[in-house]
C-alpha cells in the first residue's frame, strides 16, 4: 500500500487504451482531468490503419512501454481483434473489451494489484457502474 | 431479402459492419469470404466473438463462396457479404450475380497511396477496381450508411467528399 495517498505509486504507463476515432484520447483525457493519473494510460488511435498495422502498432506500444494490459472500446472492433491476436502469444497479458470511464478510473487507483489483476477488477467496476435513471428505470 | 451489401473491407468484422451497417439494415447474417479465415478455426472463433448472438456468421473460401452464393441470395433473411480484398470480390463477381460493390475500407500499408481517408490503393489495386467496373459492376466507396456513396472515378481522383 502506498504510504502517501495523494502521490500515485505508478508513474510509468501500465496499460494501452485503444478504440474507434478519438475514443482513447478522450477517455485518457477524462482520467487525467479527474485523477491526474492519466499518464498510467497510453492512448492509441488507429484511424486509417489496416488490421495488420493496428496489430503491429499495439504490439510495439506494449513492448516499448513494457505493459501487458489493453483496454478497447468494442468487442467487435478492430482494436479488439488485433489485441486478441497479440494475446495469443503473450500469456501474461490481458485484454478488457468494452471499457468505459469508470473502468479506467478504478484501474489507475488499483496500485496494490498487478496490472492484469487491476484490469480484471476494473472491468467488474466498469460493468457495475452502468445505471439507468428516469423514465422506465 | 438476400444479400443487401457486397463489401470490400480489410478489417472484415468490425464496428462499422456489425453496428454501423448491421443495425440500420437489420442484418441477420454475414457471409465472410476469406481463404485464410476459412482455413483457421481460431480465426473463425475470433470473428464469431465479434458479432451479436442474434446474427449468424458464415465462413467461406472464395471457391466455396461462389457455389454457396445462390443459396444465400435465396435466403429470406437480410445479409452482408464481406471480402478483405479486391481479388476475392473479383472471383465472386466472375461467379455471377453481383452488380454493385461497396468499398468499405482498404487501409494504409506499404505500396498504397491515399485516395480517401479509408481507401488506400496500390497501382495494381486501382487496375483491379477499373477492371471490375468494366464488367458493369457499380463500385462506390461508403464507410457508413449515412455517408454519401462516392463513385469509383471520384475515389480514384482522390476527391474526398
Amino acid at each position: 500500500m502506498s504510504s502517501d495517498p495523494v502521490t500515485p505509486a505508478h508513474e510509468s504507463p501500465r496499460a494501452i487504451v485503444a478504440g474507434h476515432g478519438d475514443f482513447a484520447a478522450g477517455l485518457v483525457s477524462a482520467v487525467q482531468q479527474i485523477t491526474g493519473r492519466g499518464d498510467q494510460l497510453i492512448p492509441v488511435a488507429v484511424k486509417q490503419l489496416s488490421v495488420e498495422a493496428i496489430e503491429q502498432l499495439l504490439r510495439d506500444r506494449m513492448l516499448e512501454a513494457n505493459v501487458r494490459v489493453i483496454f478497447t472500446d468494442l468487442q467487435a472492433g478492430s482494436c479488439t481483434m488485433a489485441s486478441r491476436r497479440i494475446l495469443r502469444g503473450m500469456d501474461d497479458a490481458v485484454l478488457i473489451a468494452g471499457a468505459n470511464l469508470p473502468t479506467l478510473l478504478d484501474f489507475v487507483f488499483a496500485e496494490g494489484r498487478s496490472a492484469p489483476e487491476a484490469a480484471r477488477h476494473a472491468a467488474e467496476r466498469g460493468r457495475a457502474a452502468i445505471a439507468v435513471h428516469g423514465a422506465g428505470a | 431479402m438476400s444479400i443487401l451489401l457486397y463489401r470490400i473491407d480489410d478489417r472484415l468484422i468490425h464496428g462499422q459492419v456489425v453496428v454501423g451497417w448491421g443495425q440500420p439494415l437489420d442484418i441477420e447474417f454475414i457471409v465472410l469470404v476469406d481463404d485464410v479465415v476459412a482455413a483457421s478455426d481460431w480465426e473463425q472463433e475470433l470473428y464469431r466473438m465479434g458479432v451479436p448472438p442474434e446474427m449468424d456468421l458464415y465462413f467461406h473460401s472464395a471457391a466455396s463462396a461462389v457455389s454457396a452464393l445462390p443459396g444465400y441470395r435465396a435466403d429470406g433473411r437480410r445479409g452482408i457479404l464481406l471480402t478483405g480484398d479486391i481479388d476475392t470480390m473479383r472471383r465472386l463477381v466472375d461467379g455471377g450475380g453481383i452488380d454493385a460493390v461497396n468499398i468499405g475500407g482498404i487501409h494504409a500499408k506499404a505500396g498504397r497511396s491515399p485516395r480517401m481517408r479509408y481507401v488506400f490503393l496500390s497501382a495494381e489495386e486501382e487496375t483491379a477496381l477499373r477492371d471490375l467496373a468494366a464488367l458493369g459492376v457499380t463500385i462506390t466507396a461508403q464507410d457508413v450508411p449515412n455517408a454519401r456513396p462516392v463513385a469509383l472515378n471520384e475515389v480514384l481522383a482522390g476527391v474526398e467528399p
